[in-house]
């Protein structure tokens, strides 16, 4: 060692360098989670403030300030109650029976009634997983409903209940009428499609591709607008088509396309030695794709049908612009009622309608999201 | 050796044949039944109509309309062309906006994650159609009435009308600033590629930004003053207060605008969920090692994460810009003249040509369809083919 190198060596200790900063702790938290550098810090504080003036901004309006009882828009005016107003509750309130059933005689307003009950056993049994006897219920739901709910809304003469023509049915009993048609027609035919896609026939395939390429290719109002002014014209004869029939035509094949799109995703991520086992095994094609093939597919796309079945419960209002009387139109008639006039009542309505699809849209979602994890779970063990 | 369990090869072709016999036997059916309804009301079927004066006033037009020579077939090309416009606009803004948000939801910031994550939910669950109509409420509501219009120095006007703006005239000796825009672009996208270059060669990048920007900007800027200086200034015609309403300028509809926002907002929270996903497939390695690198969180993001994430996310980016093509047919909700509203709207109600209207329609969008399909095929093979 020479000396030039004993300058390199220290000849007093450096002072304690600070201890680390905290990584636990809720000031830890804040400081990583909200303020780690200065533009995040402003960030937050922007953040923070615009939720201060929302929050109470929100709660005044549909709670604080909200007029709940009353019988026309004169309740609802600023000038007549005193005080600022927000939303007029008391309008949904009288219209309620109205934005449920249309203009379904009020007589007969047990059968919507009993209509969403059964709807409700229905849809219950098919999303619990662990319901016994989930094969009785989706012949009930595919099957059996459907006439029970046909001869209940429209009517049967023969037994007793007394028809009542579609045009008087709306609101929310054609949301879900139209929906579960829309579901109903969309998930067999979607799987036809889908299984006809992936055929060895070269005709079955190029026209299911045809098909399904059609309609997922055009817009849902050209397709509402085409079952609404072409139906008729194909149709031999006098025979007419009744209006609501019509757009349940179009959104049933609309809806097929997709579901098919959906079905076949899950039947391509089954491996082809599931096929060719079953086929070892002496099972036909046909045996292969019912028993071994399409429980598989079917399990694992449960999360993308439920999306689909959102978009679709979304497209429905999609009906109202060719004159059906969905919840939006008829939403739209009755804060178009002059007694019910005051600058709060649109504002309320679309309120309430964003309310009321958020929360059948979102819980949809989240059952989806649940799926997903316990199908997750499942495979991870 | 053939499977003997498998359909033998005359059935198979026995029962397509029979496949096809009964389509044929549905479709000739249908046909025959629409002929012989159509002749009973005296409706001649073809696309002649389309040649036959249209006589009604479309609100918003890009290519000169005037209701009293207009044909069918104009009426038609207008709806198309507000209908490419609120599209392309529209996916325009839903990108920018659904890539911010995308990236927002896995942002160091827990409040920026929850505000990233209630906005998707929220407009994701909502139906377009009740948004809309939200929209036009609020556009409305929001603007001053047209009888007492917001101005900027009597050029630029504000109602419930819509917004007035000065509208320059690119015709004759003014066409140069529009072609010096598009020399300006050529020249931005030949930097481009020389930016790319000397990146493939390992060379430090050309900067783009700055001078692509003045490369498209200064051009026409300069041609507008030289023709100006010239003696053939660019022709503009002002908006001005009309006994009724403004008159003149160009006229932005707030149809238009409810249509665009609702649009573009309700997309992007669909966008955002593909970035989302997009990034969750980038392995944290490659955030880490490009932090080890000493980039920062925002290159790191730009220049390692997001060019991977792209390959998960273009695919089901190319079905979403479909669907905001799709979905703008709503404007026939709020009454902005998109080929929907005008011709399967206006124009079916006024000829009943129904089967030809729908048709054409349809084509229209199977068409557009197919084109972007085709277009992002390409731009994916070419992002998917930089696998390693």
């Amino acid at each position: 060692m020479s000396l030039e190198t004993e300058g390199y060596v220290r000849k007093t200790l450096i002072p304690p360098a600070p201890p680390p900063r905290r990584l636990g702790g809720p000031l830890a938290w804040v400081r990583t989670n909200l303020f780690p550098d200065l533009a995040n810090g402003l960030v937050t504080l922007a953040i923070l403030a615009s939720l201060a003036w929302l929050v109470p901004e929100a709660l005044r309006f549909l709670v604080l300030d909200a007029v709940w009882t009353g019988t026309s828009g004169e309740a609802c005016r600023p000038e007549v109650v005193g005080h600022p107003v927000g939303a007029c509750w008391a309008f949904i309130g009288e219209k309620i029976n109205y934005l449920a059933y249309g203009s379904y005689p009020a007589a007969e307003r047990w059968r919507p009634n009993l209509f969403f009950a059964l709807l409700g056993l229905g849809v219950a049994w098919m999303l619990w997983l662990d319901a016994p006897k989930r094969a009785w219920g989706a012949a009930y739901l595919f099957l059996v409903f459907p006439v029970l709910a046909y001869a209940l809304l429209a009517g049967m003469p023969a037994l007793g209940l007394a028809s009542v023509a579609t045009g008087l049915w709306g609101g929310l009993l054609v949301t879900v009428v139209v929906s579960m048609v829309g579901i109903v027609a969309s998930l067999p035919l979607g799987i036809l499609l889908a299984l006809g896609r992936r055929s060895d026939w070269p005709v079955v395939r190029y026209a299911c591709i045809g098909f399904i390429e059609f309609w997922r290719g055009v817009p849902l109002i050209t397709v509402l607008f085409m079952a609404n002014v072409m139906l008729p014209l194909f149709l031999p004869g006098d025979l007419t088509v009744d209006r609501l029939v019509r757009p349940l035509v179009g959104i049933a094949l609309f809806a097929s396309a997709y579901m098919a799109e959906v079905v076949r995703g899950g039947l391509q991520a089954i491996p082809p030695g599931q096929m060719r086992a079953a086929l070892a095994l002496g099972l036909t094609p046909l045996q292969a794709t019912r028993a071994v093939v399409l429980p598989q597919a079917l399990k694992i796309v449960v999360p993308g049908i439920v999306n689909t079945l959102i978009g679709l419960f979304k497209d429905t209002t999609l009906v109202s612009i060719v004159g059906i009387a969905d919840f939006i139109r008829v939403l739209e008639a009755a804060r178009a009622d002059p007694r019910w006039s005051a600058p709060a009542v649109p504002v309320t309505a679309y309120a309430f309608a964003a309310l009321f699809y958020f929360a059948v849209c979102f819980s949809m979602a989240r059952y989806a999201g649940f799926i997903e994890r316990r199908l997750a779970a499942g495979d991870a063990r | 050796m053939p499977d003997p369990r498998s359909t033998p090869r005359w059935r198979a072709l026995v029962v397509q044949a029979v496949l096809v016999l009964a389509l044929a036997a549905l479709a000739y059916l249908a046909a025959a039944n629409a002929a012989q309804k159509l002749a009973r009301q005296g409706i001649v079927a073809g696309f002649g109509f389309l040649g036959r004066a249209a006589g009604f006033d479309i609100g918003q037009s890009l290519m000169p309309y005037a209701a009293a020579t207009a044909t069918y077939f104009d009426a038609f090309l207008v709806g198309l062309l507000n209908t490419l416009l609120v599209s392309v606009l529209a996916i325009v803004l839903s990108t920018a906006l659904g890539f911010a948000i995308g990236i927002a939801r896995r942002a160091e910031n827990l409040l920026v994650r929850a505000f990233a994550a209630a906005y998707v939910e929220v407009f994701r669950n909502l139906p377009l159609l009740l948004q809309l109509l939200v929209w036009y409420v609020a556009v409305r509501v929001a603007l001053p009435a047209p009888d007492d219009p917001a101005a900027w120095g009597q050029a630029v006007f504000l109602s419930q009308r819509g917004l007035f703006l000065p509208r320059p005239d690119f015709s004759g000796f003014a066409a140069l600033v529009p072609l010096a825009c598009a020399a300006g672009l050529f020249a931005t996208g030949l930097l481009i590629r020389a930016s790319r270059r000397a990146v493939a060669l390992g060379q430090k990048p050309v900067p783009v930004l700055w001078p692509g920007a003045l490369l498209v900007l200064g051009p026409p800027a300069l041609a507008w003053a030289g023709l100006a200086l010239a003696g053939h200034p660019v022709p503009v015609a002002y908006p001005a207060r009309g006994p009724f309403d403004i008159e003149g300028g160009l006229p932005v509809r707030p149809e238009f605008a409810a249509l665009l926002i609702g649009l573009s907002t309700y997309s992007a929270a669909f966008i955002a969920e593909i970035v989302r996903s997009g990034l969750d497939s980038v392995g944290r390695g490659q955030r880490e090692a490009a932090a080890a690198l000493s980039l920062s969180g925002a290159q790191a993001l730009r220049l390692v994460v997001l060019p991977q994430a792209m390959r998960v996310i273009v695919p089901p980016l190319t079905s979403q810009y479909l669907n905001t093509t799709k979905n703008s047919s709503l404007a026939v909700l709020i009454g902005y003249p998109d080929l929907v509203h005008v011709f399967m709207g206006t124009v079916l109600n006024q000829t009943n040509q129904a089967v030809e209207v729908v048709t054409l329609t349809m084509c229209v969008y199977l068409s557009l369809s197919l084109a972007t399909a085709l277009l992002m095929n390409r731009y994916n093979a070419r992002v998917a083919g930089a696998r390693r």
